[in-house]
This record gives C-alpha cells, structure tokens and sequence, in this order.
C-alpha cells in the first residue's frame, strides 16, 4: 500500500459518507442506558449524547436520581461532568481534520484520522467506564439503604441486575454512526489491500 | 292411606319437574339461565395485568360521587368526587377544591348524582369529557377524562330537582336539563295549593365551549307546571331538535301518586332548540334575575373560582311559535330515548301497557298539516296517531328506559315486572327477555344512546338486591349486572355491586382513553399562588396570626420537616407542593388533631390543608399514602407554643 498515493474519487466519496455519519451522530444518543424494576414495568432510562445526558423520557434523570437517593449514589447532573462540554469540540476537530482529508486527497492525513478517532473512542469509553464506577462506587456513607459489598456500576456494554433494578448498556444510534464513519475510514485501506493482493495474483 | 301417603309425594314431585321445566324454558329462575352458562366466567374474566374492553362510568347515586367500573370485569378503578365532599383526598374540604361545592345556597356538601353521559362528536362519544346532574340542588358536573378529576359545576337557577339532565346534543353544542319540581318562577311566597296559576317548569339549555369544556347556561325555555323528568337530544335527522318527558299534567300538588296518574297520556315535550337559537338572536329571550354559581376548577392553579352570576335568559314559548309541540304519551313516561337512526323517539311509560315509539318524519309532518288536538298554555298538542310508529306489545310492567344495539334491536327495563325486554326496532315485535335481580332502573349498553352503538354487552342497573349476595345488616348494596347481549338470547354474565344507587352509566371503548391519560402534573406549570417549585423554596412565613408554610413532598421527605414559632391561636396553612414527576406517586398529608380530611396531592400539584392547633405541645404530621420504601420515615413535627408566645418562626 502507497501511501504517497492520492485517495481516489471512490475513496474519497466514501470518507465523506463516513464524515457525514460521524456529523451526523451529534444529532442521536451515543450511549443509551435502561433500567427495568418491578415497579417501573415502563422501563425508565438515560440517554448519553455528545453533549448532554436526558432522560428517555421527560423526567426519568430527575426521577432516577430520586431513587439513587436511596443508595447514596451522587446526583447525576449533566453541568458536573466535563467532558459534555469538550466532546462537541471533539467531533468538530474530526470534522475539520476529515475535510483536511479530503481537500488533500492524503492517505496519510487519513491514517492520521483513523488513528486519532480510535485514541479519541478508547478514551471515551474509559472515560465513560470511570464515569460508571464514579457514580457506582463513590456513595455516600449516610445512604438509607446499604448493602455490604455491593456497587452500583452499570455495565459498559451488556446487562447487569443491581438490587432491584436491571441495567442494560448499549451504544445508542449516535454510537452505531461513529461506529460506522470509522468503519467508512478504514474502508479505503481495506479495499486497495484487496486490490494490492489480486495484483500480486 | 298408604296409597295417598304415597300419591301426595308423586304430585309434588311431578309439579316440582313442571316447574324447573317451565323455568329453564323461560329462564325466569334466578341463576338457571346465564350465570350457570359454562362460558360466562371466561367471559368475564380479565386475567391479571391484562385489561378491560370498556370504561363505564356509574352514577354515585346518592354517594354524589362517579365510579370507573372495567367492563366485562366488573371491577371498580376509581370513585370520581363531583357533588360530595370526599375525606380520602380533601375534595370540597381544601380552599382549592371547597368552591367547586359553592352554590346560592352557600356551600353544600352533598347531592344526588344521576345520569353520567359522555360528551359527543358526530353523535358518538369522543372521550373528552363525562357530564353528570346533581338532583337535589340543580347542578351540572363535568369531569375531565384526561385526569379523571372534576372540572366544573354549574348551578341551574329556576329549577327543582334537576333530573332530566344532562343529555347532550351531538356535538356537545348543548347539555339539556329539565327541571323535575314545578315551582313559581321566580321563586316568592304563594300558597302552595295555587299551583295552576303558580307554578312553571323550565327547560334548560347548556352552551358547551368546544376548546376548554366551559359551560355557560345559554337560554332556559319557561314550561307549563308539570313534571319534566327525563330528555334526550335529537341525531341525525333529528338533530336540533330535543325531546323532555313530562307527568303530572294532571298539576297536582298533593299526593301525586294518585293525583298524577289519572290523565291517560301525558306528554314529551319536543324543543326545536335551532329555532331557539334564533328567538334568542331576534331579541325574544326576556333577562330575569337569577342567581347561580359556576365553579371552574383550574389544572395549572389547581385551584378552583366559584364565580356567581346574576341572571339568565328566559324564553316564553307563548311569544316563539314552533318552538315546543307536546306528543301525548300514555301514562306518565319516565325515560324518554331516540334511536341510533334518530327517527324513533321510544318513551318509557310507567304506567303505559304498551312502549310507545313516536317517528320524527311523522312528526314533522303533523306539524306541517298542523294536525294538533289542542293548545296547552299554548303549545300545540300533537295528535297520537299521527306521530306513533309504532307500540311494542306485552313490554313488562313498568317499562323506564331503552338503549340500542346499533344491529336494530332496542332494549327496554322494566321496574316492576323486574326485567329486560329486548324488541326489534320497525316490527315492534318483543323477541327476547331476561330477569333482572331485582328492580331494575336504567339500563346501559356502550355507547347505547349515540348514533353507533358500541354494543356487546348491556348492563342492568338494579335498584335492589335482597338475597343476591351476603348480606349485609338492613342497608344492602345496590348492584350491576352484566348482560352478553352479542347472540340472539341475552345471557346474564356476572353480578357486581355498586357505591351508592347506580341511576344511569355510560361506556366507553378503553383505547379511546388510556392513552390520553395524564400522568402528572407538569411542575413548571404549576401556576398555585402558594406553590413551590423546590426544596430551596420551601419556607415558613407569619402574616399576623396566619402562619402559611410552603412545604414540598419528594421521596421522602418533607422540607421542612421540623417548624417552631407557631401559636395556639394562630391559623396554620400548610401549602404542600408535590415536587414528584413520576406517575403513581402521590404523597399524603394529615397533622394529629388537624378538624379536616387529610390531603392527598399529586405529583406537580398543590393542596392546602388549614389547622387552628388548639392546645400547646409538639404534633406530628405524616405521610398518609404509601409512597416508597422509606414512606414510614416521611413524617415531621410542628411545636405549638402557648398563645402569644414569642418564640420566632424557624424550620429545617
């Protein structure tokens, strides 16, 4: 694989798909989390975008944090946590870095790209993990309810049953897009690989 | 003798198979037909978690009170306040809800709940909203079916005892109402036995405002002094038209029972309420001086305003021409119910040997030839045969009400001979029967008083109930019974009792209300003058000897929970916001000693309950309602010290 050579029409269409996915995810959940308890057979649920965190329905996050109470476990409130401020920032950078892709047609501004949206996402991920754990271990001492050796930490990605409750992580459709606008990215290096190998033939 | 000895047990025997013989034919022994049906309990059944078909609406009778009843189930959802104060959740007790009972009199907190009936759209019930008459002091109730919670009361000046009413027009133009007591109008001091030259009734006409529910009286039509005792507004065809029932043309004022009963006919009274409309355009309404309330309770407030009007307009049949024919009708009609089609009027003659069934297009007609026999107080009386289209034979002693399948068959309770008569709409031919345990009133099937009919089941609203279920010292329950009217023969299904004597109901397919269901109250709207929106607003403030807390409720706690600096003598207001937005939670409220019911508030409402703390001491208050695990932790305390006292205000 050259990577001195230019991005083809071909691959560079299919960037762009990509770059219009990634643009696109600002405007769904990147992470969706729903609880199920016996008394909430509605389900209720948050719902993490790029920069806030809501309820699936109206009041589910202040509804959520009034049964948090009860285990001592911090009010979720969207203005702590940081990241929700940068992460738009984030995804425009990929933007403007993606158009630099194309503008110069350079494969390597494209590695480049792949690589800093996978630090970017393996970040995140821990980023959201610590988060979790935060939320699911750091409880305070005067909860009514105590449970020896038991934390609140929901699953990454899965289901878990905390207590009453059964919690089921999942990338939400902003997720699945950024999933996709990396796969979009590395389409190109996949297809020449293909192409590169039938020479050799 | 042995021969004899042996003979006399034969004979009973054999009579006895006779009996259970003829019984099974007709079905007339209570428990053979229908509630021995293999298939009726799975009929009934509603599995756990799993929903009924319908809504019904029961009137409270005497409890002044709606009930939500499931059908087929038979299961009771809710009791609706209307016209009785209600101690489980402070209806007609709180300054927020006290107004809604404001009436000329003053307050009153009681009345007798009659006839519910479902607003209507294209003659069909739409689901906004539910209307029902307090009996006792003219009243005109409307519940909201969005919140299942009472919304407005309208007073009806010049009328006594509101019984026929409220029954609407097709689109919820109008509710009628028809006053059952003659009385002089406006009301003076005159001997009672000047009756004749005294006594008036009135017809009322109700405006329905389509975007909000509010109702305001439009124009009442003043009456010859009978009694006018059920309505039912025109469709189709017939609509703009409505029809009144009346007895005692007789004019009696004593003992009615007999003096009532001696006209063969008496009369339905039809009102072309279109034309009406246009007399009251022409100027023709006259303005008397009435007094009256109309209470309108708020959602954002969630506060009602009792507002008192002072006069209506009355129109005189004697200067609007056309504007009432009276249909002679045998013998004191009771119900009085138009057809699906809006062509038959069937009148529910008490007394009558026959049920009567005037047509409209007959009707119309004999007003057009003017065929008229004569003139009462000038109001052109029909000619019987001229407008009758038919008489049902043989219809049970004491036939009351009719309600309709949509499938062309008409069904009809019968009082005395205490059952359901079920007969074919054009042939007048009865072609089923089935006993009802015992007495029955009204009759309902969904929607069976609207243009299309719901069908499927009917329900038989019985007066009394002797030896139907365990019983219960001298006052029995009142009862229900469940009908599967969907085959040729009606089956009886289940028997189920009701709070208070159940009048009249109406149903309503489920999915035209479950999902209209409002599940809190919106806290940002919350527009109550002492309401809170969060814990940080929550405070104790002195206005002289008033001591107004505002506190709010969330699981679970109150804030404040501890209150110091009040006096005997003082007058506390606790203004408690329920700070919950999540459905199903209310939180409760009551103080030891408070000499009023205990509050119980839903979430995103405020209610306040008022408290004159008499002895000095230290009193708790506590969450009334269940609301979470901790729920027994919700409680507080108030310090009462001694009259002029100086301790300050404070509270955590």
């Amino acid at each position: 694989m050259n990577l001195h050579e230019k991005l083809s029409t071909r691959n560079s269409l299919i960037f762009g798909i990509g770059l219009a996915l990634l643009a696109a995810s600002y405007f769904f959940p990147i992470w969706t989390i729903d609880l199920n308890a016996p008394q909430y057979p509605e389900g209720m649920g948050l719902r993490i975008w790029a920069d806030e965190i809501k309820g699936a329905s109206e009041h589910d996050l202040n509804n959520l944090n009034k049964l948090n109470h009860y285990i001592g476990m911090k009010e979720i409130d969207p203005d702590d946590i940081p990241e929700l401020k940068i992460i738009p920032y984030i995804i425009l950078f990929m933007l403007l870095l993606g158009a630099a892709v194309l503008l110069t047609k350079s494969k390597k501004l494209l590695l480049v790209w792949n690589i800093v949206l996978i630090i970017f996402l393996l970040i995140g991920l821990y980023d959201f993990y610590m988060w979790e754990y935060e939320y699911g271990h750091n409880l305070n001492p005067n909860a009514p309810i105590k449970v020896p050796g038991m934390a609140y930490q929901p699953p990454l990605i899965g289901s878990k049953q905390l207590l009453n409750i059964n919690a089921v992580s999942l990338p939400g459709i902003g997720g699945i897009l950024i999933f996709f606008s990396l796969a979009a990215s590395f389409l190109p290096f996949v297809l020449e690989y293909i192409k590169s190998k039938r020479e050799k033939k | 003798m042995l021969k004899i000895k042996l003979i006399a047990p034969l004979c009973f025997a054999v009579l006895f198979i006779i009996a259970l013989s003829a019984c099974s034919e007709n079905g007339s022994t209570p428990g053979t037909n229908g509630a021995l049906d293999t298939d009726a309990a799975e009929k009934v059944y509603v599995a756990p978690g799993e929903y009924d078909e319908f809504y019904s609406f029961m009137s409270g009778g005497f409890s002044g009170q709606v009930t939500v009843y499931g059908l087929p189930s038979g299961r009771l959802f809710k009791i609706i306040p209307v016209f009785s104060q209600y101690p489980e959740n402070g209806y007609g007790y709180t300054p927020e809800t006290r107004p809604m009972l404001q009436t000329s009199y003053g307050e009153i907190p009681w009345d007798d709940a009659h006839h519910p009936e479902l607003s209507q759209t294209n003659g069909v019930p739409d689901g906004r909203w539910l209307f029902i008459n307090g009996n006792n002091t003219p009243r005109v109730a409307r519940i909201d079916l969005s919140t299942f919670e009472t919304e407005e009361i309208i007073e009806i000046p010049n009328s006594a005892g509101n019984h026929g009413s409220p029954f609407i027009t097709m689109n919820t133009e109008y509710v009628v109402a028809s006053t059952r007591f003659s009385v002089p109008i406006p009301q003076k001091d005159v001997p009672i036995s000047s009756y004749k030259e005294n006594f008036k009734g009135t017809l009322s006409f109700i405006n329905v405002e389509q975007e909000t529910g509010h109702m305001n009286l439009a124009f009442q039509i003043l009456v010859p002094g009978f009694n006018y005792d059920l309505a039912h507004a025109g469709k189709g065809p017939s609509h703009g038209w409505a029809f009144f029932t009346s007895y005692n043309s007789e004019e009696a004022n004593t003992l009615l029972e007999i003096n009532a009963s001696q006209n063969d006919k008496d009369f339905i009274a039809a009102v072309n309420w279109k034309l009406a409309e246009e007399y009251v355009k022409q100027g023709k309404g006259k303005e008397y001086k009435s007094e009256y309330y109309n209470n309108r309770y708020n959602n954002e407030s969630h506060t009602a305003v009792a507002e008192k009007k002072e006069k209506v307009l009355i129109l005189d049949p004697k200067d609007c021409p056309g504007l009432i024919y009276y249909l002679p009708t045998p013998k004191s009609p009771h119900g009085v119910d138009v057809d699906p089609s809006g062509e038959y009027i069937v009148a529910g003659g008490k007394l009558a040997t026959v049920i009567p069934v005037h047509s409209f297009s007959k009707m119309i007609k004999a007003i057009e030839d003017k065929d008229f026999i004569t003139e009462i107080y000038g109001i052109p009386v029909l000619k019987y045969e001229s407008v009758i289209a038919g008489e049902v034979e043989n219809p049970g002693l004491g036939p009351l009400h009719t309600e309709f399948d949509g499938n062309g068959f008409a069904y009809t309770s019968a009082f005395i001979s205490s059952e359901v008569v079920k007969w074919k709409i054009g042939t007048w031919e009865v072609v089923d029967r089935i006993p009802s345990y015992y007495s029955i009133g009204h009759l309902m099937i969904p929607g069976g008083d609207s243009q299309k009919p719901f069908g499927k089941y009917l329900v038989s609203l019985n007066k009394i109930t002797k030896d139907r279920y365990l019983p219960t010292g001298p006052e029995l329950c009142q009862s229900a019974q469940l009908i599967d009217i969907s085959g040729d023969k009606m089956k009886l299904l289940l028997d189920f009792p009701t709070i208070g004597e159940p009048h009249y109901a109406q149903a309503i397919p489920a999915d035209l209300l479950m999902d209209k269901q409002k599940k809190i109250f919106e806290l940002e709207n919350n527009k109550h003058e002492y309401g809170v929106k969060s814990e940080k607003d929550a405070r104790v403030e002195r206005k002289g000897n008033e001591v107004h807390i505002y506190m709010t409720t969330t699981r679970t706690h109150f804030k404040p929970d501890n209150i110091e600096g009040v006096n005997v003598g003082d007058k506390v207001y606790f203004h408690i916001t329920n700070l919950e937005q999540d459905w199903d939670i209310p939180h409760g409220f009551a103080v030891k000693g408070m000499r009023t019911a205990e509050l119980l508030i839903m979430p995103g409402q405020t209610r306040t309950a008022i408290w004159e703390p008499q002895r000095e001491g230290v009193y708790p208050f506590y969450c009334t309602d269940f609301c979470s695990a901790l729920h027994q932790e919700m409680q507080g305390y108030i310090r009462i010290s001694p009259r002029n006292s100086s301790t300050k205000i404070s509270f955590n």
